[in-house]
C-alpha cells in the first residue's frame, strides 16, 4: 500500500482543460493530443509497417524457399533488383533482411505495440483525463511519423537500403565499399533510428510521468492493473537504454562521415590500408546490445502485461499471484540491463566475462517461469471463454514456453559458439519475442477493439485469422531449430551452394563398421591413441596401429627404446602365424 | 455505487509531484545514460590500448570555474523570484547566460589548444572522444541557453514571480545539471586520461 502523502499539486496537476471541445478535422484526427487518437495513429502506423515487413519476408522465403525460381514477376515491384536471369539481387537479399528486423523490431513491436496500448491504456486504467503532455505525446507520434517516412524512403533508393543486419556491426555498415546498403540506405538508416530514438523517449518519458503522477485517488501502486504495471516498466527499459543507442549510432555516424576511428581499425580494402586505426569494433556491440537486450523486454513485456489482463477477464478468475507478476516484472526489467553480452559469446571476448553473463542470463528464466506458471495457474479451473483475444493470450503462453526452453540453450556460452548465427537463433527469437509479442499485440487490439472503436469485431473471423495464424507460427518457425542445430547460418543467400551436410556424409561412413567390426585380423596397437602433430612427423595424426619401429622420425627417446620390444613381440607374434598356417 | 464505496476505509491520494518537473527529472536521466554509455566506451576502449597520450588543455579549469559562477547566478536568480525581487531576478539570469555563453567560447578554445597539440578529431580515438564529450555536451548547454533566453522573456512578462516558479525552477534544475555534467566530465578525463 501507498503510504499517505498527499500531493500538494492538486490545483497545478490539472492543467486547464477546455471541456467544449471545438476540433476541425486537422486537431482532431491529424495533431491530435488526445491520447485515444493518438493511440489509433501508432496502431495504424503499426499495421501499415506490419504489411510491409512481411511482405519482405514473403521476399527473402521465396529466394530461400525456390532458389532457382524465375522471380521474373517481382519486376513491377523490384525493379532492378531482380537479374537478367530472374534472381534476386544478393545484397538486395541482405537488405530485405536487415529492413524486416529493423521494421518488426521497432516500428511494429515497439513503436506499434508499446505506443498504440500504452497511449490508449494508460490514463484510462489509472484514470487521468489524459497523458502528462499531451503535446509531448503527439510530438512522440509525430517524430516517429518521420522516422517512418525516412526509412520508407530508404526502401525505394537507387543503392537500396541498409543491408548489414538490423544489428548495423561494423565494419560492414560503417564502409560504403563493403556492401552498397551502407551507402545512403545506412545513413537514412541512422537518420531515421535517431528520429525514432527521440520519439521513444518523448512517449517513454510521458508514460512514466501519467503513471506516478496522474493516478486517480486510490490508485496505489498496488492496485494498477498488470498491464500498467508492464507498461511502466518498458517506458522505464526505454528511457534507460534508448539513450546508449543514440550514443552508439552518433559515434557511428562520425565514423561514417567524419573519418574518426571509434570503430573501425586496420582494414584493407582491395589491398589499400584505410586511414582509421586504433578503432574498437566490439565496443560497437557492447553499446549496441546495451539496447539490443532491453529492446527485447521492451517488446515483451506490453504484450506480457496485456495476456495478463485478458486470461484473468477471459478465465473469469482473479490473477494468479499479483505480486509475483509484479515482482517478476521489476526483475526482468532489472536483469534487462546485465545480460547484454550473451549476444557477444563468439566476438572473443573474456571467457571468465562470458560465464558471468551466461550465469545472469540463466537467471531470468526464473522470473520467466513465475510468469507463465501464473498463467497457467489463473487458467487453471477457470471458467474459460475463449474469445479471439483470449485464443491469443494463451498462444503467447505457448510460444513464450517453446521459445523460451531454447533460451536456456543459447544463453549456455559453450552451446552457443556451435549455435550462433545459425537458423536455431533465429526460431528461438521469433518464437519468444516476435510471435509472443505479435500474439500480446493481436489480443489486445481483439480485446479492446471495442472500446477504441465503439464496435464490435466478427468472432468468425477472428477464429479463422488466430489458428491460421498460430499453426502458421509454428509451421515455419519449429523446423528452423533442426536446420540450425544442423549448422545451417543466418543471413546466407542461398544454402544450395552451402555444403554443411557433407561433412556428416564422411562421418556417416566412418562411424559404419560391417559385422564383425573390423574385415580379417583384428588389429594391434603400438602407441597411445594422440599422437596428433607428433613433432618429426609427416602426417599430423598417427594412427595407433602404426607401428613405432616404422615411425623413427618421430619417436621419442623412451619410444626408441620400446622399439626393440616393439620388434620382439612383432618377432613372436610372425611364428605364431606360420606355426598356425602350417596347421591348416 | 455510493454504498460499495464505503467499504474503502482509507483513499489515500497516491504520490505525485509537478509532472512536467518529473518529465524534466526523466529526461535528465537520458542525458546522464548518453553520457554514462559515451564514458564507458571511453574507459573499455582505452583499456584496449593503442591510446593517445595528451594533455588536458588548461583551458578546462577556466571554463570549469565558469561554470561553477554561472550556477550560482542562476540559483541567486531564483532565489530572488521567491522574493519577488525582479530587478535581481533578470540580473541572475542574464549573468548565468553570459558566464553560460563564456563557457561555450571558452569550450571552443579548448579545441583550438586541442588542434595546436596535434590532437584532432579524426585520429586516434583518445582525440576523438574529448571532442564528441565536449561538443555533445555543448549543444546540450545551448539547449539551456535557449531554455534561459525563454525565461528571461517570460519575466519580463511578468509570468515568473514567487506564485509561479515552475518553469524557473526548471530552467534552474536544468543549468545545474549541465554544470555539474561538466565538471563530471572534467573529472573522469582528469582521472582517465
Amino acid at each position: 500500500m501507498a503510504t499517505a502523502t498527499v500531493a500538494h499539486h492538486e490545483t497545478e496537476v490539472h492543467d486547464h482543460h477546455d471541456h467544449e471541445h471545438h476540433d476541425s478535422f486537422i486537431t482532431k484526427y491529424i495533431f491530435s493530443t488526445d491520447h485515444k487518437m493518438i493511440a489509433k495513429q501508432f496502431l495504424i502506423t503499426g499495421i501499415f509497417w506490419a504489411i510491409i515487413g512481411g511482405l519482405l519476408s514473403t521476399l527473402f522465403r521465396l529466394q530461400l524457399g525456390f532458389p532457382e525460381m524465375n522471380l521474373e514477376f517481382l519486376r513491377p515491384l523490384l525493379g532492378g533488383w531482380i537479374d537478367e536471369a530472374g534472381k534476386l539481387d544478393p545484397t538486395f537479399y541482405l537488405a530485405l533482411v536487415t529492413m524486416h528486423g529493423t521494421i518488426m523490431v521497432f516500428f511494429v513491436l515497439t513503436a506499434g505495440l508499446s505506443g498504440t496500448f500504452s497511449n490508449f491504456l494508460i490514463p484510462l486504467q489509472i484514470g487521468a483525463r489524459d497523458m502528462a503532455s499531451g503535446f509531448m505525446n503527439m510530438l512522440s507520434y509525430w517524430f516517429f511519423f518521420l522516422s517512418s517516412v525516412i526509412m520508407f524512403i530508404s526502401l525505394f533508393i537507387k543503392t537500396g537500403p541498409a543491408g548489414g543486419g538490423w544489428v548495423v556491426y561494423p565494419p560492414l555498415s560503417a564502409l560504403e565499399q563493403a556492401i552498397p546498403g551502407s551507402g545512403l540506405g545506412m545513413t537514412l538508416w541512422l537518420i531515421s533510428m535517431t528520429f525514432f530514438i527521440v520519439s521513444s523517449l518523448l512517449g517513454g518519458i510521458n508514460y512514466i510521468t501519467t503513471v506516478i503522477n496522474l493516478r486517480t485517488k486510490g490508485m496505489s501502486f498496488s492496485r494498477l492493473p498488470l498491464t500498467i504495471w508492464a507498461f511502466f516498466l518498458t517506458a522505464v527499459i526505454g528511457l534507460l537504454s534508448f539513450p546508449v543507442l543514440f550514443a552508439a549510432a552518433l559515434l557511428l555516424v562520425f565514423d561514417r562521415s567524419f573519418g574518426t576511428s571509434f570503430y573501425l581499425a586496420d582494414i584493407y580494402v582491395a589491398g589499400e590500408a584505410l586511414p582509421n586505426t586504433g578503432g574498437s569494433p566490439v565496443l560497437f556491440q557492447h553499446l549496441f546490445w546495451f539496447l539490443g537486450h532491453p529492446e527485447v523486454y521492451i517488446v515483451l513485456l506490453p504484450a506480457l502485461g496485456i495476456t495478463s489482463e485478458v486470461i484473468a477477464t477471459n478465465s473469469r478468475k482473479p490473477i494468479f499471484g499479483y505480486k509475483a507478476m509484479v515482482i517478476s516484472l521489476l526483475g526482468i526489467t532489472v536483469l534487462s540491463f546485465i545480460v547484454w553480452a550473451h549476444h557477444m559469446f563468439v566476438s572473443g571476448m573474456n571467457p571468465f566475462l562470458g560465464s558471468i553473463f551466461m550465469f545472469l542470463t540463466l537467471i531470468i528464466a526464473v522470473p520467466s517461469a513465475v510468469k507463465v506458471f501464473n498463467y497457467l495457474t489463473t487458467l487453471w479451473r477457470g471458467n474459460l471463454i475463449f474469445t479471439p483475444a483470449m485464443l491469443f493470450s494463451i498462444a503467447l503462453v505457448s510460444f513464450f514456453i517453446s521459445g523460451g526452453l531454447t533460451g536456456i540453450f543459447l544463453g549456455n556460452s559453450a552451446i552457443d559458439i556451435q549455435l550462433h548465427d545459425t537458423y536455431f537463433v533465429v526460431a528461438h527469437f521469433h518464437l519468444v519475442m516476435g510471435s509472443a509479442s505479435f500474439f500480446g499485440m493481436m489480443a489486445g487490439i481483439y480485446h479492446w477493439f471495442p472500446k477504441m472503436f465503439g464496435r464490435m469485431m466478427d468472432a468468425k473471423l477472428g477464429y479463422i485469422h488466430f489458428w491460421l495464424t498460430f499453426v502458421g507460427v509454428y509451421l515455419v518457425f519449429f523446423p528452423m531449430h533442426y536446420i540450425g542445430i544442423a549448422g545451417f547460418p543466418r543471413r546466407y543467400y542461398s544454402w544450395t551452394n552451402f555444403e554443411f551436410s557433407n561433412t556428416y556424409t564422411d562421418l556417416n561412413m566412418f562411424v559404419h563398421p560391417g559385422h564383425g567390426n573390423w574385415p580379417g585380423e583384428i588389429p594391434t596397437v603400438y602407441r597411445w591413441p594422440y599422437d596428433y602433430s607428433k613433432p618429426g612427423a609427416a602426417q599430423d595424426f598417427i594412427p595407433q596401429t602404426v607401428p613405432l619401429s616404422q615411425t623413427p622420425e618421430s619417436n621419442l627417446p623412451h619410444e626408441q627404446e620400446l622399439v626393440k620390444v616393439e620388434l620382439e613381440i612383432m618377432k613372436d607374434e610372425a611364428e605364431v602365424l606360420v606355426a598356425n598356417e602350417s596347421k591348416h | 455505487m455510493e454504498k460499495e464505496l464505503k467499504y474503502i476505509d482509507i483513499v489515500d491520494q497516491p504520490i505525485s509531484m509537478h509532472p512536467k518537473k518529473f518529465a524534466l527529472w526523466l529526461f535528465l536521466v537520458t542525458v546522464v545514460m548518453i553520457f554514462a554509455a559515451l564514458t564507458s566506451a571511453y574507459i573499455v576502449r582505452q583499456a584496449e590500448g593503442n591510446w593517445l597520450e595528451y594533455e588536458l588543455p588548461e583551458i578546462f579549469w577556466l571554463t570549469s570555474a565558469l561554470v561553477i559562477i554561472s550556477s550560482l547566478a542562476m540559483q541567486w536568480a531564483y532565489y530572488s523570484a521567491k522574493k519577488d525581487n525582479f530587478l535581481s531576478l533578470r540580473i541572475g539570469i542574464v549573468f548565468a547566460l553570459l558566464f553560460g555563453m563564456a563557457f561555450l567560447v571558452g569550450q571552443w578554445y579548448s579545441w583550438v589548444a586541442l588542434v595546436d597539440r596535434q590532437v584532432f578529431f579524426v585520429g586516434n580515438p583518445a582525440g576523438s572522444f574529448l571532442y564528441v564529450f565536449t561538443g555533445l555536451h555543448a549543444v546540450h548547454l545551448i539547449s539551456g541557453v535557449i531554455f534561459l533566453i525563454i525565461v528571461l522573456i517570460s519575466t519580463f512578462r511578468m509570468e515568473v514571480h514567487a506564485k509561479a516558479l515552475d518553469t524557473l525552477e526548471m530552467a534552474t534544475t536544468y543549468w545545474h545539471f549541465l554544470g555539474g555534467l561538466w565538471l563530471y566530465l572534467f573529472l573522469f578525463l582528469q582521472m582517465n586520461h
